[in-house]
């Protein structure tokens, strides 16, 4: 078994991307989109005109001392660049960065991908489009339809922010050319070119309609704990991860044993089924790939205070007036659902505080989950205060998707579950739209949403990049009042996603929600698993504790391929009844061993190798072993018992390969030839060959005959032989 | 091993359907029905036949798992009672919509037994509510590890929302239990859906088995019109139908039908058959036909604008009306009611939708065309409304059962919830069509079938490499056949056949105490630690090569050159002629010496060869020696090489060559 990390992701939004070659087959663990690059580019194309208002307006001074404090990293940079402005911003028509490493594969070469969340195949498009590319794609159900919906989204953001630059002139961008990446601020060259400039070969202009439609009808839809048998060998399996509607982890079993793949999982999730850790046990090897709690420990690294792995909440340091400090609240054995709840509860609460100050709230949170959650709970809160204010949602996947939320009960924590069987919606947004408290639209130019709109609202609307979608024009709109609110998912440079709005009068609401196993619950977790083998993080080195476990723990990063020896090198044979009760013992006393030759047909079928009888008969004669040596006198009895006269010749040779000879006479010539491991027949006769064979068969210690004919019959399925090489190609060439 | 199988219910009838089937020491209860034709101790399956363990005789140890298919009180009906009245505590297994609904159907059922017929409640509200605490939702496909060793996945069956079909497997034997299934799509349904297994039994239902129906839509659109006809002249149309399933199936259907004809009449449900029915399929929407899923995003298929709640006091209200009423098959409660006040007007229409069971007022209906109806002892009803039949039934019919089977070819059969005349000519049609042992036992009958069962071993990798080697054989077509074909066909040219027979030297070994292991010959040596002994044949054949002889004592005299210039000829013209006489295996030319298969050529220019064993004097001076050998495995086939090297005659050759 291989596994290679092309990619640990940053997030729920950018999950990592891994290839596993096990049984001959590779395997492709996802196939993400790091959107969280797209904050280089400007999105408004009136951005000098901010910019020279930012001028006059200097950005506060604590707020850059205290992004100072965050990062010792961006201090030093600081000091001979000047902080970055809106200008320093790509205006260009925004491109999208893949998983680089993913390009250094050749896409024929991959057999399977495995989806593991609907944010877990954004980038498969550019894959599927790919000439040569003829893996099978596997994804649950509901993944797939949110997964769909959120590509045909952007691919509708996208349009739309193109009708601002027109069509290219080139397929090759200006700001890619190299004169004006060297120009970049290095904040953002950091992003378009990574640290040695490899990240540059991931960037990639968006994937059409088309090309999302061609895409998923290459997909595979599974339910959890549906057994899809890929080429009669693996037998692979989704089980809920806990994090989104349809998310899943996997095991792939084989004939030697299976692996349990680890995504970012949610014990307890207020909305999606649980994660269903018992069905990952059984099996040998665990790859654990949830990276979520990692990069709490780079915060240690950089000097960031405590050691406590957190829910990171760097807002506490902002000199904004709304802070989730209680957020950040990360205790080690605080129920995590209830956790949830109280982030979810204090947001409510904001969310109250600044509509009742007459502003408006913006929420470009694009956690299919937390919407659905923040909907109930705001309305709530809404109707205990009696506000009539009104929620919106605009996007062009929110109709169907809050749809496909409430017939979807399979997908579900138990909880929701229970409406169902008590006969109520899953969730209460079909009876808000219903009460005319929720207004859904596609697009904020729709004639409807101009007809009912007032103002304080609340609206939901993507892309929580704040560089694509609805979200941009209403920040634009709201920036500048104090009473308004923008909440915003925590993510890697939350500065730099709003750069384009500054300055902003608005409040900013940073939040984490919990999207992984937390790092304290690794370890129990193992314990329960009991594999034999993990593989782990190298950024999670910290659980060390492991070695106590009887397991081996291997340590993995980016761009290595980390190689498991084989723990068995035995399978299970299934030998049928019938088959087995045709079988020819023969006992070798001295040893204790019962033995005997098989012959049969061997099928490769559901990862189960079977020996079953064959259909036909075939009489040809056997290749046969023998061991021992030939004991003369032996020979020369048991040839005169079967009426053959035989003489001992003169032995000769060296010592170490001496031969004696015994020479026949009657009824015919012959010369037999013995050595220690070998004896040679010779005479022109032929019966009196083969009973000279069968005296020496006689002679020969523990002499066996032991042979086979086993015709290998694929299954139905199809067999496959392949031959499996990686050819790094490039796709690029700068 | 052996599957048992204790038919407790449905065996040979329709009705209270429930299969008891032990397999590898793992006992699982198909469906736990009661039967609407009986009101006695025969409406539930005889529980106390199920073999219970000595030590602790209650139900908990006797089953391993409930299983039930769908939420007709045929196959659900007992449940409440078995786990709250029998004391049954194991885990139950149903599809989600069955889940969701069944508590609705057993709810609508006690009403009727309790309210109505003034019965002794069987189970109570808070026997069904706790019945179904019990139960664990499954979705398709989604293989259930019950526990270690029972494994069970659903599979769509179309019959009605929810109804699966039930794989289980223990070890190495597995099978099917279809509960009732539904092979050709209806308007909210789906077809059944299975992909082949390997089985050793199908429990298969054969409600219709020996009819073929035809196309549905002929009879939707005579439904259709029947409704249109009756409401057009002012009457009422009464659907008796149990709360889920048909009501919402032939509810789209009418909706779709106001819709395009833009009618107004009212359509009805009746309180037992509550809109909030209709909730539930809009949740489980996913669970219906592909082009009803579909409607999902824009307006869900099961919104019905025209569905309206039906009051008591509406019954003799004026105006034409449709009426969706419970129970089905009028077996009493509110469709009884309704059907009291309406059956004596010609204007209205009653509509059977699909199987009455014998006993109830809709089977009568059904058979032949009643002016009275003797209710009980004192009441009598004039029938003079019209009566329709809708064969309606989301059963499958005897092609389907037939391509069930087919598909899945089991390697036995049982059938159950069918008419025992009708069951025995499907057993004979399955048995003789299809070659497959069926059964239909009678109620608390037990068949017991034999099941596959694998003995387990290792298998090495070598062994396992081994077996998928290429090992491509080429041979030309038998010379026999060349003979032949020559003389019939001129323009016949000898073809090249190629074959693939892998072959893997393996062998089983069992060693005290340890598992059976399947290990490559040449590993077998290592394990037991010795050494291999190879036993050969040799022997240096003399051929008269006399011609050729003299042309090289009168050509040349350096006989060093000379000698192995003769000994290549001489190899090709015998390689020659082996092709042209040998068919069976491949012949090599390795320039010094011939091979086919384990058999080697070559010339001999020792004077004394050990293996040449004639006296060599003897011979004439013209004489070549073909030293060959061979390995065990080849016997037969030297021995035919060497009759051939022997009629070795040179000068035949060359001409024949020339």
């Amino acid at each position: 078994m291989k596994f290679s990390c092309l990619s640990k992701g940053g997030g729920y939004h950018f999950p990592p991307c891994h290839i596993l070659n096990i049984c001959g087959f590779s395997i492709l663990l996802d196939c993400p989109l790091d959107l969280s690059a797209l904050t280089i580019f400007s999105p408004i194309p009136t951005s000098s005109k901010a910019s020279s208002f930012d001028e006059e307006n200097p950005s506060c001074p604590n707020r850059s001392e205290s992004s100072d404090l965050e990062e010792p990293m961006v201090r030093k940079r600081q000091k001979v660049e000047k902080p970055l402005d809106a200008d320093d911003l790509i205006y260009a028509e925004p491109w999208y960065k893949t998983v680089k490493n993913l390009h250094l594969w050749n896409v024929s070469f991959i057999d399977v991908v495995l989806i593991s969340s609907p944010t877990g195949m954004l980038g498969l498009p550019f894959l599927t489009r790919m000439k040569g590319f003829s893996a099978k794609i596997y994804v649950t159900e509901a993944a797939a339809r949110l997964g769909q919906l959120m590509m045909e989204d952007l691919v509708s953001m996208h349009l739309e922010i193109r009708q601002f630059f027109g069509p290219e002139e080139s397929s090759f961008p200006q700001w890619m050319k190299w004169e004006d990446l060297t120009l970049l601020p290095s904040s953002l060259k950091n992003v378009a070119l990574g640290k040695d400039g490899g990240e540059l070969g991931g960037w990639l202009s968006l994937y059409s309609a088309a090309d999302v439609k061609d895409c998923m009808q290459k997909v595979l839809r599974l339910k959890y704990a549906e057994e899809i048998c890929y080429n009669s060998t693996l037998i692979i399996k989704a089980f809920s991860s806990g994090l989104e509607i349809g998310s899943c982890n996997w095991t792939i079993n084989g004939p030697k044993g299976g692996v349990g793949f680890i995504s970012s999982s949610i014990f307890d999730s207020a909305h999606a089924m649980n994660f269903d850790y018992n069905a990952l046990r059984g099996n040998d090897i665990i790859i654990y790939s949830d990276f979520s709690f990692s990069d709490g420990t780079e915060d240690v690294e950089s000097g960031y205070d405590n050691s406590i792995p957190t829910t990171c909440n760097r807002s506490s340091l902002r000199n904004y007036e709304n802070d989730c400090q209680e957020l950040a609240k990360s205790l080690l054995n605080v129920d995590e659902g209830l956790e949830e709840r109280d982030k979810l509860a204090f947001i409510c609460s904001c969310v109250i505080d600044s509509v009742k100050a007459g502003g408006s709230v913006l929420i470009p949170i694009s956690r299919l989950g937390i919407v659905l959650l923040l909907l109930e709970q705001i309305s709530t809160s809404l109707d205990v205060s009696t506000l009539k204010v009104p929620m919106y949602i605009i996007s062009s996947l929110a109709e169907e998707f809050l749809a496909f939320s409430n017939i979807i009960p399979e997908w579900l924590c138990k909880q929701r579950q229970e409406k169902l069987f008590s006969g109520e919606p899953l969730f209460a947004h079909a009876k808000l739209v219903n009460e005319k408290k929720l207004h859904v639209f596609p697009a904020v130019h729709s004639p409807k949403l101009l007809m009912n709109w007032q103002e304080p609202c609340i609206v939901f609307s993507p892309h929580w990049s704040l560089r694509l979608g609805p979200a941009v024009h209403l920040l634009q709109r709201w920036s500048g009042d104090q009473n308004s609110l923008l909440i915003l998912e925590s993510g890697p440079d939350v500065d730099l996603a709003l750069l384009p709005f500054k300055p902003m009068e608005m409040k900013v609401l940073e939040c984490s929600f919990l999207s992984g196993i937390r790092l304290q619950n690794v370890e129990p977790l193992l314990k329960i698993l009991q594999p034999k083998v993990v593989l782990l993080p190298k950024d999670l080195k910290q659980i060390s504790s492991l070695k106590s476990n009887s397991c081996s723990t291997f340590h993995y990063c980016v761009n290595e391929t980390l190689r498991i020896p084989s723990l068995k090198d035995n399978s299970e044979l299934e030998i049928a009844t019938d088959l087995a009760s045709q079988f020819n013992w023969r006992n070798l006393k001295q040893e204790n061993i019962n033995m005997t030759r098989l012959k049969g047909e061997l099928c490769v079928d559901h990862g189960r190798q079977r020996l079953s009888t064959g259909n036909q008969e075939s009489s040809e004669s056997r290749p046969l072993v023998h061991w021992g040596s030939t004991d003369l006198e032996k020979l020369l009895v048991v040839l005169s018992n079967r009426g053959i006269k035989a003489t001992l010749g003169d032995a000769f040779g060296s010592e170490s390969e001496s031969a004696s000879l015994v020479h026949v006479h009657d009824p015919n010539q012959a010369l037999i030839e013995v050595r220690t491991t070998s004896t040679v027949i010779s005479t022109a006769d032929e019966s009196l060959a083969s009973i000279i064979f069968e005296a020496i068969e006689a002679t020969v210690k523990a002499a066996r005959r032991i042979s086979t004919l086993l015709p290998l019959f694929a299954s139905a399925a199809g067999q496959r032989i392949s031959f499996h090489k990686s050819f790094p190609f490039f796709q690029k060439c700068f | 091993m052996a599957i048992d199988s204790l038919v407790l219910g449905a065996g040979q009838e329709v009705g209270k359907s429930c299969v008891v089937v032990t397999i590898n020491g793992k006992r699982i209860m198909f469906d736990c029905g009661m039967h609407m034709g009986h009101l006695d101790h025969q409406r539930y399956p005889d529980f106390s036949l199920i073999p219970k363990p000595e030590p602790d005789p209650n139900f908990d140890h006797a089953l391993t798992c409930i299983i039930i298919t769908h939420f007709h009180l045929d196959h659900v009906g007992a449940l409440p009672y078995f786990t709250e009245v029998c004391g049954y505590r194991g885990p139950i297994y149903m599809t989600y919509p069955t889940k969701a609904l069944a508590p609705i159907m057993l709810e609508d059922y006690r009403k009727v037994m309790v309210e109505r017929r003034g019965e002794e409640e069987q189970f109570s509200s808070d026997h069904i509510a706790e019945c179904m605490k019990k139960v664990i939702p499954v979705d398709l496909k989604q293989t259930v590890q019950v526990d270690k060793d029972l494994q069970i996945r659903a599979y769509y069956a179309g019959h009605v929302l929810g109804a699966a079909m039930f794989y289980a497997k223990v070890g190495d034997a597995a099978m099917v239990y279809t509960g009732d299934y539904n092979m050709t799509p209806d308007r909210h349904l789906g077809a059944a859906q299975i992909e082949r297994l390997n089985l050793d039994l199908l429990i298969s239902e054969s409600t219709y088995g020996t009819t073929i129906r035809d196309s549905k839509y002929a009879r939707e659109r005579e439904f259709l019109r029947a409704v249109h006809k009756c409401v057009a002249g002012g009457g009422k149309v009464l659907i008796p139908t149990f709360a889920l399933g048909r009501a919402q199936e032939l509810c789209i259907l009418l909706e779709d039908y106001w819709e395009r004809m833009n009618l107004k009449v009212p359509i009805y449900f009746s309180a037992g058959l509550t809109l909030q029915a209709n909730m539930y399929y809009k949740m489980l929407i996913s669970w219906t036909s592909q082009k009803v899923k579909e409607t999902y995003s824009t307006r869900n298929a099961f919104d019905f604008k025209n569905a309206h709640k039906f009051d008591r006091s509406m019954i003799n209200a004026p105006g034409p009306c449709v009426l969706f009423a419970t129970p089905g098959m009028i077996s009493g409660g509110f469709s009884l009611e309704v059907f009291k006040h309406w059956a004596p007007s010609e204007m209205n229409l009653v509509t059977l939708p699909g199987y009455c069971v014998a006993g109830t007022i809709g089977h009568k209906l059904m058979s032949g065309k009643p002016t009275k109806i003797d209710l009980d002892k004192d009441t009598q009803i004039d029938v003079r409304c019209q009566i329709h039949h809708l064969s309606f039934s989301p059963h499958t019919d005897a092609k389907g059962i037939m391509d069930l089977i087919k598909f899945l070819s089991p390697k036995n059969v049982i059938l159950v919830h069918g008419e025992k005349p009708k069951m025995a000519t499907l057993k004979g049609k399955i048995q003789s069509e299809l070659g497959i042992q069926c059964h239909d036992p009678a109620n608390n009958e037990t068949v017991s079938i034999s099941s596959t069962h694998y003995v387990k071993a290792l298998a090495s990798d070598a062994f396992i490499r081994s077996c998928s080697n290429p090992n491509f054989k080429f041979s030309k077509s038998s010379q026999e056949d060349e003979h032949g074909s020559n003389s019939r066909n001129n323009n016949f040219t000898p073809r090249l056949r190629v074959s693939d027979e892998r072959v893997a030297e393996g062998v089983l070994v069992m060693e005290r105490n340890k598992k059976a292991k399947v290990v490559h010959q040449d590993e077998l040596l290592l394990m037991l630690g010795e050494k291999k002994h190879q036993v050969q044949f040799a022997y240096c054949c003399p051929a008269d090569i006399g011609h050729l002889g003299e042309t090289k004592s009168s050509t040349t005299n350096d006989g060093q050159l000379c000698k192995s210039e003769t000994c290549s000829r001489l190899l090709r013209q015998l390689s020659a002629k082996l092709s042209n006489e040998f068919s069976q295996g491949n012949i090599q030319d390795f320039e010094d010496h011939l091979q086919v298969e384990s058999f080697h050529v070559s010339i001999c220019l020792k004077n004394n060869c050990p293996y040449r064993l004639m006296d060599v004097q003897n011979k004439s001076q013209e004489a070549a020696f073909f030293c060959c050998s061979w390995g065990t495995a080849d016997e037969k086939l030297a021995w035919k090489i060497i009759s051939i090297c022997q009629n070795f005659n040179v000068h035949q050759h060359k001409q024949g060559c020339l």
